[in-house]
């Protein structure tokens, strides 16, 4: 369920908070006009006082490990304490060598690239559909948003029996209406799709959620406006209700990307990474390399190779947020 | 703005559970949008109910190869019970109520009084610490689980509540959620109890705090739901069965009861209960607190 931000994306959650001017986000502390030197040690104290606990808890959880993996990535340091001297780069060379690694890496992307569009799109459709202001409101809200309180593991038992090839729901009503039956898990060109399609029943809500605030955010004086112009509902959507939207399309389409590319639950879940590897992402091949092949240190490599990744993502949604808000 | 809703008296101000209309007749058009929007919530809520029925089936039954919704031999509870006797579902219940309750206290204790300091006290470094805190906002969780795991064991922490609980109380985004709700809280406020010498903390915990009680409740939602169901990191720290949480008991579960269906989507069900009810009692301030924080969700 995660998703990530940068500063520029905390930042735009400002329309949040009701009835609020905006304020500049780095305020000066209350009228800085004379800053003794007495005052200033004590807003040193104050300062350093108020976020030590957060902090002691970021560099000893956050910081260190981060540190600490980036030098056990270069070391052939194992769960079995085989080898801890450093050996430079040679797990990187190793894992930019190694086919798994880019197979894992490509199923990743793969998965990001199927799952982004229908959870975006899906999720401006249902968002659009309840803003229209259909009856039992709370209705609707629970349906589309109650699978994303569940965890992983639930929405893998109930797609696993749903998609059980002989005994499951899905194919035994494509029977009754006439079509083949398919082996959702266990055909290497379907799984994938499969777990797609798990995904969006399990998380779209969300999506779904923030479409729906947004457009509830946009004044009503437009919609009058158009309606007096004799603007009918499909158009005032696209001329005025999706133009609109569009900084939250951006940002949610942004923050999909980064959650898919942390996949790893409902796939370890449902196939193992299976059938023959092809719903293996590169998160369960870092899992797989530390926890079952001991490798920590090629583990950590591969872990580096993904955050690369991550960071090249974030980069670019930065870019794109800042232009937009330039 | 006319805001009236079906349902329920129209909340304040703009809220996520608000209904804007605009004013529009009954026509053909609403009328598809309906059916569009209900085709939509029957397949969303499919697998819920396939697992009820499922869950309510003889073993049997559910592994008959005619599908049913009305089983042959009669609904039954076994399988819940069946479930219940084992256990497990209560004990890993229990197991991740206090875990992700510890989570979420702790969580919202550090991040309010760091988010405090970022927002109103000018001390020396507060500039290098708050980019250090945007950049972290950037880290996968899965990078650490290697090293992680590593500091655990050395810390004699796998196995324990410990290992679950500490690595997941650093929340960067939400510390910049509540920072920026701080910020639009008027200074005229605090300034005569600064005239009146009162300490930071008390401001904080008098003026502050009492304030910020919506944000507060979005950031302990958002908090609460994510260490609830998180999957990866409990699942490597623990192995000791009495200490599991409920995603991980499952896990452990699929496997040993392979085909017994009924008890599969039991146990699935019981696990999803808790937060489901949860939900149907605060569906408001949740739905209003993933709107609040859901962008800057980490």
């Amino acid at each position: 369920m995660s998703s990530l931000a940068t500063s520029q994306g905390a930042e735009q959650t400002a329309q949040s908070m009701p009835g609020q001017p905006r304020r500049n986000p780095f305020p000066n502390s209350a009228s800085g006009s004379e800053t003794s030197s007495p005052r200033r040690t004590r807003d040193n104290v104050n300062g350093w006082g108020f976020a030590a606990p957060f902090l002691a808890f970021f560099l000893v959880f956050l910081v260190w490990p981060l540190l600490y993996g980036l030098y056990m990535s270069l070391t052939g340091k194992s769960l079995t304490g085989a080898n801890d001297s450093l050996i430079g780069l040679a797990n990187y060379a190793e894992a930019l060598a190694d086919a798994d690694m880019w197979h894992s890496l490509g199923n990743t992307l793969y998965f990001t690239v199927i799952s982004t569009v229908p959870l975006v799109l899906v999720a401006l459709a249902m968002a659009a559909l309840v803003n229209v202001g259909l009856p039992a409101q709370w209705l609707w809200r629970l349906s589309y948003f109650a699978p994303y309180l569940l965890a992983s593991t639930v929405v893998s038992l109930f797609f696993s029996w749903m998609y059980n090839p002989q005994l499951g729901l899905i194919n035994d009503s494509l029977a009754k209406i006439g079509l083949p039956k398919v082996a959702w898990l266990n055909d290497p060109n379907v799984a994938m799709w499969s777990i797609v399609i798990a995904t969006l029943w399990w998380t779209v809500g969300f999506n779904f959620l923030l479409y729906l605030a947004a457009m509830q955010n946009i004044p009503a004086q437009h919609y009058e406006a158009a309606s007096l112009d004799g603007a009918g509902a499909w158009r005032q959507f696209f001329s005025i209700t999706l133009p609109q939207l569009t900084p939250t399309t951006v940002m949610i389409a942004l923050l999909q990307i980064l959650a898919s590319l942390k996949i790893f639950d409902q796939v370890y879940q449902m196939t193992a990474g299976g059938p023959a590897g092809s719903t293996r992402p590169v998160v369960q091949y870092i899992f797989e390399t530390g926890f079952t092949g001991y490798r920590l240190g090629y583990s950590a490599a591969i872990s580096y190779i993904f955050f690369g990744l991550i960071v090249a993502v974030s980069a670019m949604q930065f870019f794109i947020t800042r232009r937009r808000s330039a | 703005m006319a805001t009236h809703t079906l349902t329920r008296p129209a909340p304040r101000s703009t809220s996520a559970a608000q209904l804007r209309q605009p004013r529009k007749k009954m026509t053909v058009g609403r009328a598809a949008v309906l059916a569009v929007a209900a085709i939509l919530a029957v397949l969303w809520i499919v697998p819920f109910a396939w697992a009820t029925v499922t869950a309510f089936k003889s073993e049997t039954d559910a592994a008959a190869p005619k599908v049913s919704w009305i089983p042959p031999s009669g609904f039954t509870a076994d399988a819940f019970i069946k479930v219940f006797q084992d256990g497990n579902i209560p004990l890993w219940t229990w197991n991740s109520l206090y875990t992700s309750a510890a989570i979420t206290v702790i969580t919202l204790a550090i991040s309010a009084l760091v988010a405090y300091a970022l927002s109103r006290i000018d001390f020396r470094g507060k500039k290098v610490l708050m980019t250090v805190i945007i950049a972290s906002i950037i880290i996968p969780p899965p990078v650490l689980i290697i090293p992680l795991f590593y500091q655990m064991v050395a810390l004699h922490m796998i196995d324990t509540s410990w290992a679950i609980i500490l690595p997941q109380v650093i929340h960067p985004a939400m510390v910049f959620v509540l920072k920026k709700f701080f910020d639009q809280i008027p200074r005229e406020l605090e300034e005569a109890a600064v005239m009146d010498g009162a300490s930071r903390m008390r401001i904080f915990t008098q003026i502050i705090l009492p304030l910020s009680r919506p944000i507060l409740a979005a950031v302990a939602i958002f908090v609460f739901i994510s260490a609830w169901n998180n999957f990866l990191w409990p699942f490597i720290s623990t192995n000791d069965g009495s200490i599991l949480t409920l995603p991980v008991g499952l896990q452990t579960i699929k496997s040993a009861y392979g085909i017994q269906y009924a008890q599969n989507m039991a146990s699935a069900l019981l696990a999803a209960l808790p937060l489901i009810l949860v939900f149907l009692f605060f569906q408001r301030q949740i739905i209003k607190g993933v709107a609040t924080t859901g962008l800057a969700g980490t």
